[in-house]
């Protein structure tokens, strides 16, 4: 029963919950056994709640046999990323900075997962402060993808994309800034969802670039992501840049099939860059799309080539402010053996944060000095504009964007760790889509000829959740991939 | 000091002041946590003014509400449209390493404020008004090192930035004065300077009279009361000519002013100034100022100093300055107001004010202990001849001790003004034959001398004659 448990999709594991036919202690003890069993090579968890999670799952099973009436997610096991903050359970960004940090509150998605009823199996592992598209540069450890060892899972949400794919969880929270969601999703196999800047609350997710960051969630198939994005969603007043707006259902229209849906193939994602394999797996799914009765065009996005550009000096500069706050003075870790305060923050600073971290607050600090800051941020937040623009001309005629989310499917560990521009170039397709502040659902389309699962993106614009996830569900069914 | 007088006439100083006022809301600025003054340390603060990880700021309106106020009441422009901006730097008390402040879109620009000195009228421009959050406190406690308090921390304030109109230590005192007035005034902030509500940062250099470019500039950060502006000031400027007339090489540089010694000591010069790589918050969408909520605010704005100012002139016959002084303090003037409607003398109700209540009131100050019928009632007194000036003051230090009716207590005393010519001729004529000396004085020409006499005749009334008459009758006596 327990292989069995940890196969079921969120929807499927709901079911058996609300007829009993499963407890939440039986589920989430399923997934604590496998954790037990596999994380040990996997790697994708930094601290694993179990005793919690097996009080939580006893209150659901009490609850239930109270007869309450109880959410769809009440009693499903989840993972949740170490950058959002979880009350009482020490959040650390996988980083030595925060290594013994306790935060003494939930982020927004944590209360709204309470109310609910998930059962938290622990804290994921990721890129140090999600800085990263490897899972390399945790304090910790690598997480390693459970396609094939040998392999990352992506990143940042490495250790949420490798969990679900493991069986390690049911679902998992990550946060994408620029991929960093759909990018784990795509390498690992599963589905992931950015929504629209805005839609999910930031408050509690530490923050690495604030002006694109987004919470999401990471599931096995496309009903699981609309369904826990449905619990998540919505208005937060304690987020000055959350977006009040009346979400529909995603799970409702889901099965409205995508005909008459108005496809864009952007030429820009299909260039030199990208693996062959990957292209055509992609173009095959837009053959689907054909199929099921889809219009698809090609078209362009000529300003996409200044978006990775762009991408680095907005999101390396909002990080070194959000970072500024780690100076060893109120929380965290504190370097030993310093005379004055200036000396407490360079030592603090130069142990507690890793390499990438350290190389991303000197990027983004430069970019904002005097006398560059014009060359730079400012020119950076133009082409800032001129990709929105692009991005809006399209939408114009067109209801979904059809892309690669990646050049190329999971490398090796440590093949790119070394070279920082060459790691930066595996985000080149999932980046503007953070500019834009638009939605974007990586879901599964392929393998390629070493077994390696390929990604593909549907962007829409902002608000398009609901229509991404009935184009996803399509394609979905269509491939026969809905059930586990 | 090594430079004479007729040197330092030679210099004028330039001198622009930045003030930081904290505003009354009851929440602080970016999250709702108490604003009271006074609390135990580390009392009123919450993960968001701690910045602590994953915490988001979310803008209080009334704010930018009271900012915009401040700037309706100082001649200012609104900004349709202004953002936050961070301003990085590492110290203990900040605990984002960032402060969110405003940098090239303020709220409001371009304003002015007009100030009256003794020497007259001057209007002082307004370069921005904008909103930032205080930091909080560093403590140093004996024995136990530094120790940090952030309380004050997310507390919502204003920088008010003034243009370089200002050229003496005078006008910098009459500018804060009127600016603390008008705040007050439209009743966004106490303004307290011993609470650190009101603050000011001085900014001066000092060129030679004529020249039209701008010396070097040091800027005295802090400092906390006005007549320690005036005494930093004052310092700061002969410390430029000092080094100008040496040929020694001035450098900018900031200062701060040690009150014990009324000296400035540099603090970092702008060599190693820090560059605060400032950027905009992605974490706080702009602000909008519809014309709308302009006009509403505006309506809530009361009658400004410079309003009473006029009003006085018109209806009362007051001087310019003494308007001015009378409206600086709503309080003062409210009580003016109450004291001047129950007497026929007005004017001396303000003469009494400016000169025997302010000697009385402690600096910042405002909270006068006697009724103001009572005021009245010695005005009255004064104005009718029935006391004089002498017995007048007196009172006024009497009723400051223990608030009665004047009138009873002039009366049980015996304190009525003598004006009977028999009496005082008497008492002058005893003067006369007592004081040879200053009546030779006198008719030798030395005017003092005069005074003496006019001295000892008041002592002989026990301080209750009639001036104006005593000073007839001995003029009379000695012709």
């Amino acid at each position: 029963m327990s292989e069995q448990i940890v196969k079921m999709t969120v929807g499927e594991l709901s079911d058996r919950l609300a007829t009993r036919d499963v407890s939440a202690v039986e589920a989430a003890t399923a997934y604590l056994d496998k954790i037990s069993e596999l994380d040990g090579d996997i790697g994708a968890y930094i601290t694993v709640t179990a005793e919690r999670a097996l009080e939580q799952a006893a209150k659901v099973d009490k609850l239930r046999t109270e007869g309450e009436k109880l959410s769809p997610l009440a009693g499903i096991p989840a993972g949740i990323k170490d950058n959002i903050c979880t009350k009482g359970i020490r959040t650390t960004c996988a980083s030595r900075m925060l290594e013994n940090f306790i935060p003494p509150y939930n982020a927004f998605v944590i209360e709204r997962l309470e109310e609910r009823n998930v059962v938290m199996l622990g804290k994921l592992n990721m890129d140090e402060f999600a800085m990263g598209s490897t899972n390399e540069t945790s304090y910790y450890k690598p997480v390693r993808n459970p396609r094939d060892l040998t392999r990352v899972p992506g990143g940042s949400s490495g250790g949420g994309a490798a969990a679900v794919a493991a069986g390690e969880a049911a679902f998992a929270l990550g946060s994408d800034t620029g991929g960093s969601i759909r990018q784990p999703a795509a390498f690992c196999g599963i589905v992931g969802m950015k929504p629209t800047y805005g839609a999910v609350s930031r408050n509690g997710a530490v923050a690495l670039a604030s002006s694109l960051d987004q919470i999401g969630p990471l599931t096995k198939n496309v009903l699981d992501s609309a369904l826990v994005l449905e619990a998540i969603i919505g208005y937060d007043e304690n987020d000055a840049t959350s977006l009040d707006y009346d979400w529909p259902s995603f799970t409702q229209r889901l099965e409205q099939g995508a005909k008459g849906l108005r496809i864009a193939l952007p030429k820009e994602y299909f260039g030199e860059g990208a693996a062959a394999e990957i292209k055509e797996a992609v173009k095959a799914a837009a053959s689907k799309y054909e199929r099921l009765g889809a219009t698809v065009e090609e078209v362009s996005l000529p300003n996409m080539r200044y978006a990775l550009p762009a991408y680095y000096v907005i999101s390396s500069a909002e990080a070194s402010s959000n970072l500024a706050r780690f100076d060893g003075v109120k929380y965290g870790f504190r370097a030993e053996g310093c005379n004055d305060i200036d000396e407490i923050y360079k030592a603090t600073r130069s142990e507690g944060f890793g390499r990438e971290v350290k190389r991303r607050i000197m990027l983004g600090s430069f970019v904002l000095s005097a006398g560059y800051y014009d060359a730079y941020y400012k020119k950076a937040l133009q082409v800032r504009t001129l990709i929105c623009e692009d991005f809006n001309r399209v939408f114009e005629r067109f209801d979904v964007i059809l892309a690669p989310v990646a050049p190329t499917t999971a490398y090796k560990l440590g093949e790119n760790s070394g070279n920082p521009l060459e790691m930066y170039m595996g985000n080149i397709y999932t980046v503007p889509i953070n500019i834009a502040g638009l939605p974007s659902l990586s879901i599964p389309c392929g393998t390629d000829s070493q077994g390696l699962p390929i990604g593909m993106q549907l962007i829409g614009k902002p608000f398009a959740e609901p229509l991404l996830y009935q184009a996803a569900y399509a394609f979905e069914q269509s491939s026969g991939k809905g059930d586990a | 000091m090594m430079v004479s007088q007729a040197v330092l006439q030679k210099y004028e100083m330039v001198v622009g002041l930045e003030v930081h006022v904290e505003l009354k809301t009851k929440t602080k600025i970016f999250c709702r946590c108490p604003t009271e003054f006074g609390a135990e340390p580390n009392t009123q603060c919450c993960p968001i003014c701690l910045g602590m990880p994953g915490t988001l700021p979310v803008l209080n309106r009334q704010v930018v509400n009271f900012a915009v106020k401040a700037g309706l009441a100082t001649n200012c422009e609104i900004a349709l449209t202004t953002k936050q901006y961070r301003k990085h730097y590492f110290y203990p008390d900040l605990p984002k390493a960032y402060q969110i402040s405003q940098y090239d879109l303020p709220l409001c620009e371009h304003g002015y404020l007009d100030i009256e000195t003794e020497k007259g009228a001057k209007r002082i421009g307004i370069t921005r008004i904008h909103i930032e959050e205080d930091a909080g406190k560093l403590v140093h406690v004996e024995g136990k090192g530094t120790m940090i308090d952030l309380n004050r921390g997310g507390m919502p304030l204003i920088e008010i930035v003034s243009e370089p109109d200002i050229h003496s230590a005078e006008e910098a005192k009459a500018y804060l004065q009127k600016l603390r007035a008008v705040i007050m005034y439209i009743g966004v902030s106490d303004c307290k300077m011993n609470q650190g509500s009101f603050r000011c940062d001085v900014n001066i250099s000092v060129r030679q009279k004529g020249e039209k470019g701008l010396g070097v500039r040091s800027e005295i950060k802090n400092i906390n009361s006005f007549q320690f502006v005036v005494k930093a000031i004052e310092y700061e400027f002969v410390r430029h000519v000092e080094a100008i007339e040496a040929g020694e090489k001035l450098i900018q540089e900031t200062r701060r002013f040690d009150q014990s010694s009324g000296k400035t000591f540099s603090m970092r010069s702008k060599e190693n100034a820090t560059d605060y790589c400032y950027s905009p918050d992605p974490d706080l969408p702009v602000i909008e100022i519809s014309d709308e909520m302009r006009n509403t605010l505006k309506a809530e704005i009361p009658a400004l100093p410079d309003q009473r100012k006029q009003r006085y002139m018109e209806e009362y016959g007051l001087t310019a300055y003494a308007a001015e002084q009378l409206t600086i303090q709503r309080e003062i003037a409210d009580y003016f107001e109450k004291a001047a409607a129950q007497t026929s003398y007005p004017t001396l109700v303000a003469n009494m004010i400016l000169s025997d209540v302010a000697r009385l009131l402690p600096p910042d100050e405002t909270d006068i202990p006697i009724d103001p019928a009572h005021f009245a009632a010695i005005a009255q007194m004064s104005g009718d001849g029935r006391i004089n000036s002498g017995t007048c003051r007196k009172l006024v230090q009497a009723l400051w001790e223990n608030d009665t009716d004047p009138e009873s207590l002039v009366r049980e005393k015996g304190l009525e003004q003598i004006s009977d010519t028999d009496v005082l001729t008497a008492f002058a004529n005893e003067v006369i034959s007592e004081q040879q000396k200053s009546v030779a004085d006198y008719r030798a020409g030395k005017a003092a001398a005069f005074q003496v006499l006019v001295g000892q005749v008041m002592k002989k009334t026990s301080g209750r004659g009639n001036p104006v008459k005593i000073k007839e009758i001995l003029a009379d006596l000695l012709k």
